[in-house]
């Protein structure tokens, strides 16, 4: 196997880019076969990512399926890739959710429809989703960071909705700011640390080594800048609505799965470990941000009328819990931050196809105008209440464990794994946010129930009672079973992630608290 | 006596000495009907001219001609490639557009070849005087080239505009050099270099006033806040392929006497040329980015672009002088001129493709380009947003090096400059993304569906191909460009 060794993750990342070069070539007229070259391409990565799972050591500690080569010498950047137990559920989540967005898209392309167009951005989304993740080099990180940006801007200003252009730019603008605060950061990283390089491994070990701490902080920000506008978090979160409202449903779902996550990633991959003495002091206001998005998301949630824009303020709140087991910079609240990303990735994604297929039906997403889905089309009404379930943290579905460990590791990040010994009015402060994140699964309850009682129970309003409503499609059968199984399977069986990700995360984390003491 | 001549050395230039007098004879004894062959007799000039630049490469040695005045060595023969490049890609830009306008074909050749030796000799020369002879060599044919549609108002304008000021920058610069040859007594940039380094020398306020007056002169060229003012005007009015020429080539033209005369002539001096390019760099950027948020027409949103573009280029040099930044600012400069020349040059070129279907370069004509063209939506869609350095295209590594360049410096005002080039970048993306918006986000006009039918010429295909590629491979892998940077100045 040392061939796959050395090769996995290359494949990983460039199969998609070599699909959409075949796709260039085939003419726009021949869709199905256009879709298939897609179907295909998106399959073989997701089958070497099934590989990678296989052949993944569970208990080893360190990078993986290494590559470590020559890029441009001339800036000491390397092509260096590798993944950790923290890298592998969130590089396979991204490749399982191309494969089902392909398949959700095969008879639902939006206005105006241009498959082969729509495609090749989806798969070059996978590019960039797929080396953020496998990335172990600053200015490779970058650049797939950045990679994202381009298909996303074109998929939301081209197929998006009325307001496109609109969310499109603001999109692109926040997250373009963010990452050149970042990309200014890495270079000072570069030039500052004990050992000049790029190499994420090498400055994970140094653990800012020769970084004065007031230095850490400045640096720390402008890192917080290009992860958390990507998140996003409050107040930084102003063009997460807009642009998952007007986007189509694929890039919603691509958006609220894959691309949310590569902020909270980079907390975790960058931020901490290289800056650690910067996140210590940034880490009670992370958390209070966080505690406020959850409030706020969940508030938003309350008083929106449109289905997709409160899913969207959702997502601000959950990536809440997120940030907030991040900012416990304890290994039980990071395991839980990156279960609660793994979970927020299918269940999110799920509810967003859900909202794309119910506006195809009935053609409005105002919550107001729609009801009864239940008696009209009942698989997709219960596949709804499901998903509302499964999001607002019940016990037995994914999302709980999420959420809850996040919730409990804020009550006592002073355990032997904590960084805040001496510090009881961090430990008190901390012990505020984990009251608050508890109001906020109390809200999250409130606005799902309310969600799926106005969408799926009474009778469907007058226009729309005659209406033929197709119960689902199977290419959503096809896309939609998978996920619903993981959502189920994880809840469950909670260790089939844990077990993953435990020993990393225990890695980054004890290596912070060997610096801080 | 004569002086030893080293034929090798000077072979770019004799090579394209001589296709400049093919072309020109050509055009007198050939018939009418077969000056298009001038366009194909310039381009295998300039390919010809690329072998001796090649084999020199190969051999490695640097030589010295003419007491030091012209040098051959892997900086000169770096931007030499980049010059006979640009040019070919020019060339293939021009062919149709020239042929099929009412124009002079064997005389724009003529002149467009003429002012490429200026350049190539350029990247060679080390001497003021050898700069100032260069200089004219480009500058002089491209006034008339400016003004080629002589029955068209605009492009009177613009070349009596370019021509005037043009000239008075000239006369501003002769008259700086003029003051360091008076105060170091040679025209050698290395001369002057080691003038200033003397123990016990001491910048006068005159050698100020004169290293000043020197850089202003190049400011002009290199149309730098504030002296811009020609460049909206001449860019609009030229036909388009002289404004390519114009903002690519006569520009780096500029920007390579500045760095060799900074690099290697007053780079001791800091003091009296850091301010002076820091407040240009600010000033062009800001205002550059600003000015080019409102327009309307491509080709003059591209005109402050350029000015813009300059001012990213000149931030680099604006920190040489501090901290140990010299070696990588100066290869900052190189390696952004390099991409900003493909990308540019790809730009102007689906421009000219475009403007041969809908006759106008307004923005607005380029809606729903997307849908009647995509191909040359897609490569336009390549160029700009390579140009608002958008990783994996070539821009991003454009920008990585300036910004490299500005934490190598280190101090305060380097971190201010940095912190202004940031920002402007972010600003830059609007306008940039505005035509990608139009083109893809807005519907066609019923009338460009038929308009866009027509094909596009091959000579125009391939410049935009070649330029594609170059942008795209060289954003995936910068590893070729930096190298070539690298070279220039580590050998």
């Amino acid at each position: 196997m040392n061939w796959f060794d050395d090769w996995a993750l290359t494949l990983a990342v460039f199969l998609p880019a070599v699909g959409m070069a075949i796709l260039l070539f085939v003419p726009r007229a021949q869709e199905q076969l256009i879709k298939i070259v897609a179907l295909l391409t998106s399959l073989a990565t997701l089958g070497v990512g099934i590989a990678l799972l296989a052949d993944f050591d569970y208990n080893g500690r360190g990078l993986q399926f290494t590559v470590n080569e020559q890029w441009i010498p001339v800036i000491h950047s390397r092509y260096h890739l590798g993944i950790d137990g923290i890298s592998l559920p969130l590089l396979v989540l991204s490749m399982f959710i191309t494969v089902l967005c392909v398949i959700y898209s095969w008879n639902h392309f939006p206005d105006p429809h241009n498959p082969k167009a729509f495609l090749a951005l989806v798969l070059l989304l996978e590019v960039g989703m797929n080396g953020t993740f496998a990335a172990q080099d600053l200015i490779l990180f970058f650049v797939f960071f950045e990679i994202v940006l381009l298909p996303m801007f074109f998929m939301i200003g081209v197929w998006g909705g009325p307001n496109r252009e609109y969310a499109s730019i603001k999109f692109f603008l926040f997250t373009l700011f963010g990452s050149a605060m970042m990309l200014l950061s890495f270079l000072a990283l570069f030039f500052l640390s004990k050992v000049q390089t790029f190499d994420m491994v090498t400055l994970t070990h140094l653990h800012g080594a020769g970084i004065v701490h007031s230095t850490q902080v400045l640096l720390f920000a402008g890192l917080f800048l290009g992860f958390a506008i990507k998140v996003p978090m409050w107040p930084l979160h102003t063009w997460l609505p807009d642009a998952h409202t007007e986007a189509p449903t694929v890039g919603s779902v691509l958006l609220a799965a894959i691309l949310l996550k590569m902020g909270a990633y980079g907390f975790i991959r960058i931020a901490l470990p290289m800056l650690p003495s910067g996140a210590q002091t940034w880490a009670p206001w992370i958390g209070l941000l966080a505690v406020i998005g959850i409030i706020y998301g969940a508030l938003g949630c309350l008083a929106q009328r449109d289905m997709k824009r409160l899913i969207a303020f959702s997502s601000i709140a959950h990536m809440g819990f997120v940030m907030l087991g991040i900012a416990t910079l304890t290994s039980f609240g990071i395991n839980a931050a990156v279960f609660g990303m793994v979970a927020h990735g299918l269940i999110t994604g799920m509810l967003f196809f859900l909202a794309g297929s119910i506006q195809e039906r009935y053609n409005t997403r105002e919550l107001s105008r729609l009801g009864g889905l239940l008696s009209q089309a009942p698989y997709l009404g219960w596949i709804l209440g499901f998903c509302a379930m499964a999001s607002l943290g019940l016990p037995g579905l994914a999302g709980f464990w999420g959420e809850f460990p996040a919730i409990l590791s804020a009550y006592d990040p002073t355990n032997p794994n904590g960084l805040w010994g001496g510090s009881a009015g961090t430990l008190w402060t901390f012990r505020v946010y984990m009251v608050i994140a508890a109001i906020g699964t109390v809200l999250a309850a409130g606005y799902l129930l309310w969600m799926f009682q106005r969408v799926a129970f009474g009778r469907a309003r007058a226009d729309f009672l005659d209406l033929h409503v197709h119960d689902v499609h199977v290419s959503e059968w096809i896309a939609w079973i998978p996920l619903l199984t993981l959502i189920l399977a994880l809840g469950i069986y909670p260790n089939l992630l844990f077990k993953m990700t435990d020993p990393a995360v225990t890695q980054i984390v004890g290596g912070i608290n060997r610096v801080l003491g | 006596m004569n002086p030893h001549v080293d034929f090798h050395a000077i072979a770019p230039e004799i090579v394209l000495t001589a296709a400049i007098l093919v072309v020109l004879v050509a055009d007198l004894i050939w018939p009418e009907r077969s000056r298009w062959t001038s366009s194909r007799i310039a381009s295998i000039g300039v390919l010809a001219a690329m072998v001796p630049v090649i084999t020199l490469a190969v051999d490695g040695t640097d030589r010295s001609l003419f007491d030091g005045a012209f040098v051959v060595d892997n900086y000169a023969l770096a931007l030499q490639g980049f010059f006979l490049a640009v040019a070919y890609v020019v060339i293939l830009m021009s062919a149709d557009y020239i042929s099929e306008g009412d124009y002079y074909q064997g005389e724009y050749y003529f002149l467009m070849l003429t002012s490429v030796l200026g350049m190539v000799v350029m990247a060679s020369a080390r001497d003021l005087v050898s700069i100032f002879v260069a200089l004219e060599t480009i500058t002089i044919p491209t006034f008339v080239l400016a003004g080629w549609r002589k029955h068209d108002e605009g492009s009177n304008e613009a070349a009596i505009k370019y021509f005037l000021i043009g000239v008075l920058s000239t006369a501003i610069m002769l008259y700086g050099m003029s003051l360091v040859f008076g105060e170091t007594g040679t025209t050698l940039l290395s001369g002057i270099a080691d003038y200033i380094r003397r123990p016990g020398t001491e910048t006068t306020p005159l050698f100020a006033v004169a290293i000043f007056l020197t850089l202003g002169g190049f400011a002009f060229k290199v149309s730098a806040v504030p002296f811009h003012f020609w460049t909206p005007d001449t860019y609009q009015g030229a036909p388009t392929p002289v404004t390519a020429f114009l903002s690519v080539a006569s520009k780096a033209g500029g920007f390579v006497a500045m760095l060799s005369i900074i690099a290697f002539g007053f780079f001791p001096s800091q003091d009296s040329w850091q301010p002076a390019l820091w407040i240009l760099a600010a000033a062009s950027m800001i205002y550059g980015n600003l000015v080019a948020l409102r327009q309307t027409n491509i080709v003059r949103m591209l005109a402050y672009s350029s000015i813009a573009q300059g001012g990213f280029i000149l931030v680099p040099l604006a920190v040489a002088g501090d901290g140990h930044a010299a070696i990588s600012s100066f290869e900052a400069v190189v390696i952004y001129i390099l991409i900003y020349g493909a990308m540019n040059l790809g730009a102007f070129a689906v421009v000219i493709a475009v403007a041969r279907r809908t006759r106008s370069a307004e923005i607005s004509s380029y809606s729903g380009l997307g849908q009647t063209a995509p191909a040359l939506a897609v490569t336009l869609s390549i160029f700009l947003l390579s140009l608002a350095g958008i990783p994996p295209l070539a821009g991003w590594f454009a920008k990585f090096v300036m910004f490299r360049a500005v934490f190598d410096a280190h101090t305060a005002s380097s971190v201010v400059l940095g912190v202004i080039a940031a920002v402007a970048s972010v600003i830059a993306f609007f306008y940039y993304a505005a035509v990608v918006r139009v083109m893809w986000f807005h519907d066609p006009a019923p009338e460009s569906v038929t308009e866009m039918r027509q094909p596009v010429p091959a000579a125009l295909t391939v410049a935009i191909a070649l330029t594609t590629i170059v942008v795209v491979v060289v954003g995936i892998y910068p590893q070729f460009f930096a190298r070539v940077g690298e070279l220039a100045f580590r050998a």
